[in-house]
């Protein structure tokens, strides 16, 4: 009994250590940020690239399916109380306050997050870190800043690009496939829809972003320097990715409805 | 250098498109705000019920939308709704005996402000009120009325 309570103990202790070193990181990272936004462009639009360009195939063929399912969806429904002419209203409040901006950090977990963390987790078993900081530069800095900010900068648009898509998604297969008339599909989104909807779907956006860089690089930076190491990593940033971007999708809906 | 170029290239190509999403997103999939004027000026109206009225709805006169509401109040005293809303200043010449009704787009659509001009040949001025108001017609209130009519020309046949 008594061994079991200084288990637990322990384990939320570790627990709160884990969490606070978290933050700290996440406090560093910031810090750095200006400077290397400033000073290191360069690097940053190489991160760019790499977590937002090459992410555009898989964030445009997904964007476009689930605009298209979605209207499938409302059609199939809507049409049973003849408002047929709701379908794109339906696919657009889903895309532009949900779906966009959950399914890209989600994409953007599978697609760029793991490359951050094997990336930095490789750097870290082969000791390419530990070089750094024998030549006085700051792997922080110069290796882990970069691919944060890339992260955090390429999400507002991957979600934007794939709301747009998906609204073409939707496009095509109500207008086009089920003849709902054109001009009261676009009428009644431009009538439904707010600014402010589009604005919560860009705040979502940028939060998810931080979180799911700062979570991708963290557990690259704190990878158990072997293959397995590497592999385990991968794993939790995707896990751990999907958990927080799922909670806080709902902790800022409920905020802001 | 060419490894650079492309990375720049593809970089520039995917912001902008990002951009161009954005762009779309908040010009295309929300409401066109079609009404801007350069100077405006304020109406108030009392209602015994807006229904579901609230700011930004427009004001319209014979369908073209001429004004917005701007605030939405309740008046402790005499018990009614408040309506403040902005005509467009080149619409100076609504007369003062206008009637302002609340009305609905489409059977379950939002509402708005209709105007419905008066003969008077005083105008409407900033800070003026609409003194003939029709109330927002309650769904439920409607089948209400149209319930006890029914059941009473029954008693009325016997």
């Amino acid at each position: 009994m008594k061994q079991t309570f200084t288990d637990l103990r322990n384990n939320f202790v570790e627990f709160l250590r884990t969490f606070g070193a978290f933050q700290l990181f996440f406090l560093r990272l910031l810090r750095y940020s200006p400077a290397i936004l400033t000073t290191r462009m360069g690097l940053v639009i190489k991160q760019v690239h790499n977590a937002g360009a090459q992410s555009l195939v898989i964030i445009m063929v997904c964007g476009l399916f689930v605009g298209a399912v979605l209207a499938l969806q409302a059609y199939s429904n809507m049409s049973k109380f003849n408002a047929e002419d709701w379908t794109g209203v339906a696919a657009a409040f889903a895309l532009v306050k949900e779906l966009g901006p959950v399914m890209t950090a989600l994409l953007f977990a599978g697609r760029a997050g793991t490359a951050l963390t094997s990336e930095i987790g490789l750097m870290k078993a082969t000791d390419q870190l530990s070089a750094m900081e024998m030549m006085a530069v700051n792997p922080v800095r110069r290796v882990l800043v970069p691919r944060f900010l890339g992260g955090v900068i390429a999400m507002p648009f991957l979600a934007a690009i794939f709301s747009a898509i998906g609204m073409y998604g939707a496009h095509l297969i109500g207008v086009e496939v089920f003849q709902v008339d054109v001009g009261s599909f676009w009428q009644q989104i431009q009538l439904t829809v707010e600014i402010s909807d589009v604005n919560e779907g860009i705040i979502k956006s940028v939060v998810f972003g931080v979180a799911a860089s700062l979570i991708a690089v963290w557990e690259g930076y704190n990878t158990v320097p072997t293959a397995e190491g590497v592999g385990h990593a991968t794993t939790r940033t995707v896990v751990i990715t999907a958990i927080t971007v799922l909670v806080f999708d709902f902790m800022i809906t409920a905020a802001m409805i | 250098m060419r490894q650079t170029r492309s990375v720049e290239i593809g970089t520039g190509l995917f912001v902008l498109l990002g951009m161009s999403s954005l762009f779309f997103l908040t010009t295309q999939t929300t409401g066109r705000d079609d009404f801007k004027a350069e100077s405006v000026y304020t109406v108030e109206a009392r209602f015994e019920n807006i229904g579901s009225l609230r700011t930004r709805a427009p004001v319209t006169m014979s369908g073209v939308t001429i004004g917005r509401v701007t605030k939405v109040a309740f008046d402790a005293t005499t018990l009614e709704a408040v309506v403040h809303f902005v005509i467009d200043a080149q619409y100076d010449q609504i007369p003062d005996d206008t009637d302002a009704s609340i009305l609905t787009s489409g059977i379950l659509g939002s509402q708005y402000i209709g105007l419905q001009a008066g003969g008077s040949d005083m105008y409407l001025e900033d800070g003026s009120e609409i003194l003939f108001t029709q109330s927002a017609i309650v769904l439920e209130n409607l089948i209400g009325k149209f319930l006890v009519n029914a059941g009473s020309s029954d008693e009325d046949s016997d």
